[in-house]
């Protein structure tokens, strides 16, 4: 029976020598992860399921990224819960100076590779399926399951193929392909689905490929997963990792859905609130003149070194636009310190941007960034629903690092090539 | 199993970030999370709802975050179960894995109207809309899923599992 590369992933993973979508089975996983949110929760749970220890210590993480470093009592309530499991069942764990954002962080410290089967209490979990493993964000309940037993049960999923042609334009990045994708499927246009891409992915960097994996959850995606090309092998190389199993779809397997996207034909892309399928053009945004606030570059969609280097390109000898807060948040702390070697933050702080430790913050509307009332913010993060980054009325134009940045030098949604 | 209640009708693509806001997933537990559940998009929700209502949704509901607290907020204010058109993923995983029903039928979620007042079957999936005098049949569930209805969540599921 011919299978997607989610399906024999999840095929081998129970033990099985070929599944069909919808079919339902139990497979062995190979990490488990939760954060200081979903983290607390599971742990209640755990210990309610009767559970004294996990499956293997080895493969089970937490991150606490998301209110880190403690925004506030009840916060630093959740962050010790975190602490004192991983202490007391000896998990990966990573503190506050070591931590970052959980779906940079995991495949940057070499802990997910190819053909692995990754379940993580957080929605983007689906992050990792660019390196090759499936990966889907669950509850905190089947974080605790998962951390007791080694296993979760799924539901084998359709598939939707997009295939990529054609040679990507100036200053286009995997975020644009994929607000451009998004706004083609809709926000439930994969839902219960996986987002198989393929084609002439050699152009897409990992972090392109990352920004496009974290977003598959956008189209109500199950997984949206790449195969493994030399890309994934160097990046893997880099990061101690180990270079896993490659599976590769069958030619004649089934997808309920075929997309081609000829990346000669994506422009620079921009989501207009409050959902991440109102994708339009960043020229015709920068018709409306739209005035904003706030800007923020970073999160588990754009904050890698990519990102970085792309924000600095645009804003190096120029300066944040008056009245605009422009906050930078590396995702992890090796970016960090990527950033301060290639002289990144001297570009940051130069331009007035702020330049955050690690953490989720402003992105879920935690800390460090939320927005007032009837503010306006272009962000590249991954949500722009109603309230997600403060107040009600605020607003997010979700875009890419290039597009934020222009932004926030010109006071107003633009690409880099309007700045003068 | 019956449900009985009022209809608190929403639209589609409702997200778990309005079901239950960040800035207050500082505190999990569930009278806390209870309070401020919808408050972005409906103010008077908590004020309005009763023991046993019933929540209506249209497509995609619970999308977004894998947050199970939008569940739980739901249901420790006094949900009974939840009817949409279709769920996200996530959430219908999450509400099936902390004991909340919820139901899929288009049909019940399209014709049902703010306020109507609502009998469910748990068991059959009949949903009764009392109000307009219609019958529906949901969806029914997969036999895995029912099993850890049955059981009344995953907890007791595996808890049990464990000890057989
Ligand atoms: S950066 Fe934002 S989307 Fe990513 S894990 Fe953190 S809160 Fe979630």
């Amino acid at each position: 029976m011919a299978m997607t590369m989610t399906q024999k992933i999840l095929a081998q993973k129970a033990g099985k020598s070929s599944v069909a979508a919808g079919e339902l089975v139990e497979c062995n996983l190979d990490l488990v992860f939760g954060n200081d949110i979903t983290g607390p929760v599971a742990i209640g749970e755990f210990y309610k399921m009767g559970a004294t220890k996990v499956f293997d210590a080895n493969k089970v993480a937490l991150v606490p990224d998301h209110f880190t470093p403690n925004k506030d009592i009840a916060a630093a309530g959740l962050a010790k819960t975190t602490r004192e499991f991983a202490r007391k069942m000896g998990v990966i764990y990573f503190e506050v100076g070591q931590v970052g954002v959980e779906h940079a962080l995991l495949p940057e410290k070499g802990l997910i590779k190819p053909g692995d089967a990754v379940i993580g209490a957080d929605s983007h979990t689906c992050t990792h399926g660019a390196l090759g493993a499936f990966a889907t964000g669950v509850g905190s309940t089947d974080m605790a399951a998962g951390m007791a037993t080694g296993t979760a049960w799924f539901k084998i999923p359709e598939a939707i193929k997009v295939t990529i042609t054609g040679k990507k334009q100036k200053y286009v990045s995997g975020k644009d392909i994929i607000l451009h994708l998004i706004g083609i499927l809709g926000v439930d246009g994969a839902r219960y689905r996986s987002l198989e891409f393929c084609g002439d992915i050699g152009q897409l960097t990992m972090d392109d490929r990352f920004t496009m994996s974290n977003m598959a959850i956008e189209a109500g995606g199950k997984n949206g997963i790449f195969p493994v090309d030399e890309v994934t092998l160097e990046y893997i190389a880099a990061h101690g990792g180990n270079k896993g199993v490659a599976f590769t779809a069958d030619p004649d397997a089934e997808y309920v859905r075929e997309v081609v996207i000829d990346l000669s034909e994506v422009p620079l892309t921009v989501a207009f609130p409050h959902l991440p399928e109102n994708a339009r053009t960043v020229a015709e945004a920068e018709k409306m003149k739209i005035a904003i606030d706030q800007v923020v570059i970073g999160s588990c969609t754009n904050g890698r070194i990519d990102d970085m280097r792309a924000a600095a390109a645009v804003l190096k000898g120029r300066k944040v636009a008056d009245f605009v807060r422009c906050i930078i948040f590396p995702a992890t702390q090796a970016i960090w310190k990527q950033c301060v070697d290639e002289g990144l933050m001297n570009i940051f702080i130069d331009a007035g941007a702020a330049v955050s430790t690690p953490t989720c913050g402003p992105c879920l509307g935690g800390h460090m960034g939320i927005l007032a009332e009837g503010e306006k913010c272009v962000s590249t993060t991954n949500r722009n629903f109603v309230g997600r980054m403060g107040h009600v009325t605020s607003e997010i134009y979700l875009a890419s690092p290039v597009v934020a940045a222009a932004s926030a030098v010109a006071g107003y949604i633009c690409g880099p090539d309007s700045l003068e | 199993m019956k449900c009985k209640g009022f209809a608190h009708k929403y639209g589609d693509h409702i997200d778990t970030d309005v079901i239950i806001p960040a800035r207050v997933l500082n505190n999990p537990d569930p009278a806390a999370l209870a309070a401020h559940c919808m408050e972005d998009i409906d103010k008077d929700f908590v004020k309005r709802v009763k023991d046993g209502d019933i929540m209506v949704g249209g497509l995609n509901f619970g999308c977004g975050s894998s947050r199970e607290h939008a569940p739980i907020s739901i249901k420790a204010a006094g949900i009974s179960c939840v009817i949409a058109e279709n769920f996200a993923r996530i959430f219908f995983r999450n509400a099936i894995n902390i004991g909340l029903p919820v139901l899929e039928c288009p049909e019940a979620a399209k014709e049902a109207a703010m306020g109507d007042e609502i009998e469910v079957d748990l068991d059959s999936g009949a949903i009764h809309n009392i109000t307009k005098d219609k019958h529906y049949v949901a969806a029914a569930f997969p036999p895995f899923m029912q099993k850890i209805i049955t059981a009344g969540g995953l907890v007791e599921y595996i808890k049990n599992k464990r000890e057989g």
